[in-house]
């Protein structure tokens, strides 16, 4: 069950427009949740990047990669958010943040 | 000849942002250094010489990125540099209080065949935040020259030059460690290599061009595959298309890399000290805060600016200006009346009367200087974000639009910042309606002439152009250059102490801009203006250019202007402060003794010079900026728009604000 789940989540992430929802069912039972459901203050691990190829290649390199610690600064509930992973405080638009899967520490 | 070909190193500097990298290469060039654009982009290029002992050091600045993927022309650039102009030695600046972040560029540079060189800069701030670093141990794990660096102090420098002539002199192996990707992707990177072997370029490494495939790099996907036989292709495209998370596992490759790399060279504190910079940001981006902040420093930024340049622009107007015009008149005693009026009305008082906001353009892009340095622009932007959305652009953009406070070129040479096409389009467009120093010049001049109170006059003609703006911006978003949202990713640096060298050096790009053009369109233009209003003739009145005004009129009857303001908006196209050189020629202030503001006062109703006020805010920009929206936007249809589309929006408003003001009994 839980491989299938892992498999249609891959699927997912070529088409990320049309089950964006569905993948966000999925992945609630997987314990990881848009970063933008952190308040400021809480830390999480990234889990998974959604998104076209070159915004997640853009985010890999400034180090949004599965498994580093990431810390939200500033979450107002509307407007972007500040964080701080590998050292480096990081603005974000709140669509780009949505699309930004932790897991909570 | 030979042996001076000997003694020249070609280095690259390479760095992400923020990480000190321009310090760098302003310490090795001074002003050494030439600025222009790398071919066919408009990215801009630094190149500059540094000699020292017998060796002669050709130091190209490459774009500031934080990868080498093909994201961005920045990024492709750099990398195009590296493989084909193939340097000596590239020297990676990394910042040591952001390590594992910065030397992810470095883990992107060392799978290239260029020897690689670690400038581990700004030690002295990492060492602030608690962590100790030992640069020998790095240089053990990654196998390359690591050299400890505060380039802001100059530390440092003498080291990285001696290990650059190292590098290139003992012609020893070149044999770094380099990243693996990670564990899951072996077998896929390995089978692509094989697939792609013999059939790679030969200047690019296999490897590096297999990775790249795998990230999904459309450039190098795009070179490899009419070179590839078919069957090899569609396999190659097959395991694209099943991996297509692949970027993501490169990436996390690299990261692990670096983890290894800083393990045993990095003692961390397990709690930071709450820093200098977490202290200034609970103020500097708090969504109420935060805006009081921006616009105190905005208002403080301003009042210093006017205070300590008008002053100097009064006094360069006075003992400069005047001077030199007086000086002409009597060396000329003998020459033709025309030539002295060409020297002395037409370049003289054109050029001469650009070149007194130099004081003022001096302070204020030295504050904005300051403010960028010490990392304060970057939390402006940040507060900014949520308003910039209106308009369907993001935090980025506003840093060029308050540039524009300035002079409009420098804004819209600095929407480079912004990735998106289209939104640096749009900001192209609206930009010249933030009014620049020119232009509150000729309103601190002639609101005092129409009304009581100028100053409230001056703040709602400010407000009005914001408004402008943002309304331009909505509309242009919502029905022309529709498109999607940008991503917003932006680094907030460390603050830290202004480094004055780097940003005398960008003041000094900044100005030499206006400068130029001063020196030459604006001459030009103000030599044609004063041909077409001397002749035939002699007398403005009957000039040529009187004609032009008289064709122009009736527009002008709509807001209760007579041809010579109409003139005068026109010449404002030049230089804008040429709006009240050219009243003062056409009014004849010279002959009659009285001022110009008592002049207009006795000539115009307050409505009308209302509806000037407006026009001449709103107006067309000057010939400088247009040149430079095309040059930036690399299209006349663009350029065209713009200015057809300010034509509109200026006329319309000075009609409008006629049309209020007189229904209101003005």
């Amino acid at each position: 069950m839980m491989k299938d789940k892992h498999h249609n989540s891959r699927h997912g992430l070529r088409l990320p427009k049309r089950s964006n929802q569905a993948e966000q069912i999925s992945l609630s039972t997987n314990n990881s949740q848009p970063l933008t459901t952190l308040n400021g203050g809480e830390s999480a691990v990234v889990q998974s990047l959604r998104g076209g190829a070159s915004f997640r290649s853009r985010l890999a390199a400034l180090g949004f990669t599965p498994g580093a610690s990431i810390r939200m600064l500033q979450n107002l509930g509307h407007g972007p958010v500040l964080v701080t992973i590998r050292d480096t405080r990081i603005a974000l638009g709140r669509g780009e943040a949505c699309k930004i899967h932790v897991r909570p520490e | 000849m030979a042996e001076h070909e000997g003694n020249t190193i070609r280095v690259a500097l390479a760095g992400q942002p923020n990480v000190g990298k321009s310090t760098v290469f302003n310490l090795l060039t001074g002003l050494n250094q030439r600025v222009g654009n790398w071919p066919g982009k408009t990215v801009e290029q630094k190149a500059g010489t540094c000699n020292v002992d017998s060796w002669t050091f050709q130091v190209v600045d490459l774009p500031g990125t934080y990868s080498l993927s093909a994201n961005s022309p920045e990024e492709l650039i750099a990398r195009e540099y590296i493989i084909k102009e193939k340097p000596d030695v590239v020297v990676a600046i990394v910042n040591a209080a952001t390590l594992e972040r910065s030397l992810y560029l470095v883990a992107e540079l060392l799978p290239l065949p260029t020897p690689v060189i670690v400038g581990l800069n700004m030690i002295d701030v990492a060492e602030q935040q608690g962590l100790t670093i030992d640069p020998r141990v790095l240089e053990a794990a990654m196998g390359v020259p690591v050299v400890p660096m505060v380039a802001a102090r100059g530390q440092g420098i003498h080291d990285l030059l001696a290990r650059i002539e190292e590098v290139t002199c003992d012609g020893a192996e070149y044999t770094p460690n380099t990243p693996n990707i990670r564990a899951d992707h072996v077998d896929v990177l390995e089978r692509i290599e094989e697939l792609i072997g013999g059939n790679v370029p030969a200047e690019y490494p296999t490897t590096w061009v297999a990775l790249k495939i795998l990230e999904g790099d459309q450039q190098i996907t795009d070179m490899i595959h009419p070179r590839l036989p078919q069957e090899a292709w569609s396999e190659v495209y097959q395991i694209i298309q099943q991996h297509e998370d692949t970027c993501v596992a490169v990436a996390g490759g690299r990261y692990a890399w670096i983890a290894r790399m800083v393990r045993a060279a990095v003692v961390k504190p397990r709690i930071g000290p709450i820093s200098l910079t977490d202290r200034l940001d609970r103020w500097a981006t708090h969504p109420v805060w935060g805006l009081l902040v921006l616009v105190s420093i905005l208002a403080l930024s301003f009042a210093l600016t006017y205070a300590i340049g008008s002053p100097l622009q009064e006094l360069l107007h006075r003992y400069l200006v005047q001077n030199l015009a007086d000086l002409a008149v009597r060396a000329l005693d003998t020459a033709p009346t025309w030539l002295t009026g060409l020297l002395v009305d037409g370049v003289i008082g054109g050029v001469g009367a650009v070149l007194t906001f130099f004081p003022i353009l001096v302070i204020f892009f030295a504050v904005l200087g300051i403010l960028e340095d010490i990392g304060y622009m970057a939390r402006a932007a940040y507060v900014m974000d949520r308003f910039m959305h209106l308009m369907g652009l993001h935090g980025k953009s506003f840093l060029p639009l308050f540039l524009g406070f300035g002079c409009n070129v420098p804004a819209v040479m600095g929407t480079r910042v912004i990735e998106s096409q289209r939104a640096r389009l749009l900001t192209i467009i609206v930009s010249p309606l933030v009014p620049c120093t020119a232009r509150m010049g000729v309103i601190a001049f002639l609101a005092p002439a129409f009304f009581a109170a100028p100053a409230i006059v001056s703040w709602a003609l400010l407000a009005t152009n914001l408004a402008v703006l943002v309304g331009s911006g909505l509309l242009l978003n919502r029905f022309i250059l529709k498109g999607e949202q940008v991503a917003f990713i932006m680094e907030l640096p460390l603050y830290h102490l202004p480094n004055w060298h780097t940003i005398a050096i960008t003041v000094w790009h900044r100005l030499l801009s206006f400068l130029r053009r001063a020196g030459t369109v604006i001459l030009a233009v103000s030599i044609v203006i004063w041909m077409l209003s001397t002749f035939p003739g002699g007398d403005p009145e009957t000039s040529v250019l009187a004609s032009v005004g008289r064709l122009v009129e009736p527009v002008g009857m709509w807001m209760g202007l007579d041809w010579r303001m109409m003139l005068a908006l026109i010449s404002s196209f030049v230089a804008k402060e040429n709006a009240v050189a050219t009243m003062g020629v056409l009014f004849g202030v010279g002959e009659s003794g009285a001022g110009l503001p008592a002049i207009l006062r006795n000539t115009l109703s307050p409505s009308a010079g209302l509806a000037f006020l407006v026009t001449q805010m709103l107006f067309v920009p000057c010939v400088s900026t247009v040149a430079t929206i095309k040059q930036e936007s690399d299209s006349w249809g663009w350029t065209l728009f713009s200015v057809l589309f300010l034509l509109v929006v200026s006329l319309a408003g000075g009609v409008f604000a006629y049309q209020a003001a007189r229904l209101l009994g003005w």
